[in-house]
């Protein structure tokens, strides 16, 4: 089944992400791709207790990823790949093959400008999310499974459906 | 419910003294507002608790914010919705340099009920045994249950 989503959410594990995507796509791990995180033993364990028992994850640094990614992208188990935020998933895009990428949450921070309820993009981020766009990767936006996908040029509007 | 320092407003009609918040709750969307609110509504001690709603922030300032109401209300005991939860990782961050406070996550409504008349316990102990009371109060009734009266 490989994976079924590829999302940038600043929040990482949380409950939309565990719950709101992972109970409809039955997902069996997740890979979490953060240079951060990927070097913390805590931080690693902190997110693994937000996942369920019979939920793997799995945690690498970008570069690490992107070696990684045709292995994951073969499994055949039914996975979600997860980063915090635009750069680390542009990185792999531009390392590997990523057909589609699902813009979940990224939140209000200095300069950042609000585009849709949950999500709030800089000059430099929406710079970034044409660059995944122009090299072929579709990009959503999409806070959960029951919400209609934003297209890239409606998000940057701002147009909220 | 309660102002930034922790106390809810003396009650002007009745004359009742302020009270000191105990917890903080936090979660999803009214989560929190909509707890604190049936806690009062039954129990009239919905002061104890200050909830929070964090729909729009980042982790970071998600963390920020409950660290800082813990600080200036010196509250140690936080309520949350989801284990796996935003809310419940940012306390969880905070609870590592912060060995006197308490975490609560998965918290429903006989969990507060019970903190909130736990006022003989210190806080994280009262958290503690709602947290048992909580877990214990989820029972089901109905189609396939050896409760629900069938043969």
């Amino acid at each position: 089944m490989s994976l079924l989503l590829y999302r940038i959410d600043d929040r990482l594990i949380h409950g939309q992400v565990v719950v709101g995507w992972g109970q409809p796509l039955d997902l069996q791990f997740i890979v979490l791709v953060d240079d951060t995180v990927a070097a913390s033993d805590w931080e690693q364990e902190l997110y693994r207790m937000g996942v369920p028992p019979e939920m793997d994850i799995y945690f690498h640094s970008a570069d690490d990823a992107i070696a990684r990614l045709p292995k994951y992208q073969a499994d055949s188990r039914r996975g979600l790949l997860l980063t915090g935020d635009i750069g680390t998933m542009r990185k792999l895009a531009d390392g590997a093959h990523v057909d589609a990428v699902n813009v979940g949450g990224i939140h209000s921070k200095a300069g950042r400008t609000q585009r849709l309820r949950y999500v709030f993009l800089s000059p430099d981020e929406e710079h970034e999310l044409r660059g995944l766009a122009s090299n072929g990767t579709k990009v959503t936006a999409q806070d959960v499974p029951g919400s209609r996908p934003v297209s890239l040029d409606d998000l940057i509007a701002g147009n909220e459906p | 419910m309660s102002d930034a320092a922790g106390r809810a407003p003396t009650d002007a009609s009745s004359g009742a003294a302020a009270v000191q918040a105990r917890a903080i709750v936090a979660g999803h969307a009214d989560f929190a507002a909509g707890l604190v609110s049936a806690v009062h509504q039954i129990t009239g001690r919905g002061e104890q608790l200050i909830p929070i709603s964090v729909n729009t922030l980042s982790v970071e300032a998600i963390e920020n914010l409950l660290r800082e109401r813990m600080l200036s209300t010196n509250v140690r005991v936080i309520f949350t919705d989801l284990q796996a939860g935003s809310c419940t990782m940012a306390s969880r961050r905070i609870l590592r340099g912060m060995d006197d406070a308490v975490l609560i996550a998965g918290a429903n409504l006989p969990t507060l009920l019970d903190f909130v008349f736990a006022e003989g316990r210190t806080a994280p102990e009262a958290a503690r045994h709602a947290a048992e009371r909580g877990r214990a109060a989820i029972s089901v009734h109905g189609a396939g249950s050896s409760a629900g009266g069938g043969a």
